[in-house]
């Protein structure tokens, strides 16, 4: 699925529309370059699952969790993992968990990562500040059907 | 057994880059502060690598505590307690230093003070100068931008945070933009220092009636107006990148902290945390309480206090062991995301 936002806000509002859709042991990756808008994305996301906390950068921690919505949402950035290896940070249990995990740079994290994911890759477009090409990819079942729902609401 | 006439604490820090341990006396004397860091590993990849991070740590702890204890010329028999940052920070890191503090807590039969790394960058400020309560505390660094108002030892309020990127975050990653290594913010500031204010970038959140920051619509002005510039064929000149992105950094943190001193008075103003190391932040903020807030005293405690070290750990464990806050048991575990109130 291919579409394109024109303002910063309806990035978040992606996050938005996808956020009543999900379940526990979801996992999205987020892919696109610093600055295309990936927590933007997760704001709106967070914000819909109703957590009231602001959503800060994990960059810095690796994962930050968020309990206070309807799911708990485990927000993750592999960024700093460039040449190093995920595994020993034990992320499969936040996998296997009671929550959402959303990954943003998850190519640094490939050999720890679920079979069953929907990557939604953000590119910005060519000589504008705030417009963006996503790119929504489901793999396995349950993210086929998450994406499926998501372009019903979508439209 | 406590020994009467002095105070001493030996502490751990491994929350990220830096193994640290040191001896404090009395909470506020360092007699040792022993900080093996890996940033020469880091640089290599980029960022700051826990699973690199962690076997570091494990391979210098031992080494560091060794020093630590000879060059404080003290017996473990002579100590009062053991402190360690049991987070916020990276969990495989701060693991290492918890793991080290128990076994001596456990083995020499010492008290095990549990300290939030951010309480420990804001009493770094007790090894400088003694402190007078309320104090206001800019916390500024890789993971963290917070205003903090120390009403009595111990009792934090936060004021402010930021609500996206940190301080040294934004830093780190303009900085990868401009092709400097990690970590960014020495070279940024020497950069800036050589360059003009040209590209007059946004001063997020400035006019706004909290004492919240922002950073990460300026991290994408910057990467928006490198990139303009990339697909017209022209090349910026790095000094004023560095120079504008270093303004509207400072401007931003300096004006939320004169708001936040406006609205609560206090005596002294604590910068901590590695960017308090900035030049442009601090003579920003030397030059703007002299002519707004003149008679408040300005602590900035000097470079080697300023980035990750045990010895703060010390500083805040002495406040928590005479403000009777709990110790932990051999139980303790690291919290990575730890919050301060």
């Amino acid at each position: 699925m291919e579409f394109q936002t024109t303002s910063a806000q309806q990035t978040e509002t992606v996050g938005e529309k996808i956020a009543p859709l999900l379940q526990a042991g979801d996992v999205l990756l987020l892919e696109g370059d610093l600055g295309a808008g990936k927590t933007t994305f997760t704001r709106g996301l967070a914000r819909t699952l109703g957590i009231s906390r602001a959503i800060k950068s994990p960059t810095f921690t690796i994962i930050r969790e968020y309990r206070d919505g309807r799911l708990p949402l485990f927000h993750m950035d592999l960024y700093r993992l460039e040449h190093s290896s995920a595994d020993d940070l034990g992320l499969e249990e936040y996998f296997d968990g009671q929550g959402v995990s959303v990954i943003e740079w998850p190519e640094f994290g490939a050999d720890v990562l679920p079979k069953d994911v929907l990557t939604i890759t953000i590119k910005r477009q060519s000589m504008s500040d705030e417009g963006r090409q996503f790119t929504l990819v489901a793999q396995g079942p349950r993210s086929e059907a998450l994406l499926a729902q998501f372009k019903e609401r979508w439209i | 057994m406590i020994n009467k006439q002095r105070e001493l604490i030996l502490a751990f820090e491994s929350s990220c880059d830096e193994t640290s341990v040191a001896v404090i006396e009395n909470g506020h004397r360092i007699l040792s502060n022993i900080i093996a860091t890996q940033i020469k590993s880091h640089q290599r990849f980029g960022g700051v690598v826990p699973e690199v991070a962690s076997r570091h740590h494990v391979e210098q702890v031992l080494n560091c505590t060794k020093l630590a204890m000879a060059e404080a010329e003290v017996d473990y028999e002579d100590l009062t307690a053991v402190a360690v940052t049991y987070g916020p920070g990276l969990v495989g890191s701060l693991l290492i230093g918890i793991c080290a503090a128990k076994a001596i807590s456990f083995a020499h039969h010492l008290p095990l003070i549990p300290v939030n790394h951010l309480a420990g960058h804001i009493y770094a400020a007790q090894l400088i100068t003694p402190l007078s309560y309320p104090f206001m505390a800019l916390v500024v660094s890789g993971g963290h931008t917070e205003l903090v108002l120390v009403n009595e030892p111990n009792e934090y309020q936060l004021l402010g945070e930021t609500r996206d990127d940190a301080a040294g975050e934004a830093y780190d990653k303009i900085g990868r933009v401009l092709g400097i290594t990690y970590p960014a913010g020495k070279e940024v500031d020497a950069l800036a220092h050589q360059g003009q204010d040209t590209f007059n970038f946004p001063r997020a959140m400035l006019d706004e009636d909290n004492l919240d920051f922002s950073f990460s619509g300026l991290k994408s002005a910057f990467i928006n107006t490198v990139h303009h510039a990339d697909q017209l064929g022209e090349t910026l000149d790095r000094k004023d990148l560095a120079a504008s992105f270093q303004a509207s950094v400072s401007d931003v943190l300096v004006g939320k902290t004169m708001r936040a001193l406006a609205e609560h008075p206090v005596k002294q103003l604590v910068v901590a945390g590695g960017v308090a190391a900035n030049q442009g932040l601090r003579e920003k903020l030397t030059a703007t309480l002299a002519i707004e807030q003149p008679a408040i005293e300005l602590i900035i405690p000097p470079l080697r206090l300023c980035g990750d070290n045990a010895a703060m750990i010390g500083a805040a464990a002495s406040v928590q062991l005479a403000t009777k806050a709990p110790f932990a048991d051999l139980s303790l575990n690291a919290v990575p995301s730890l919050d301060l109130v």
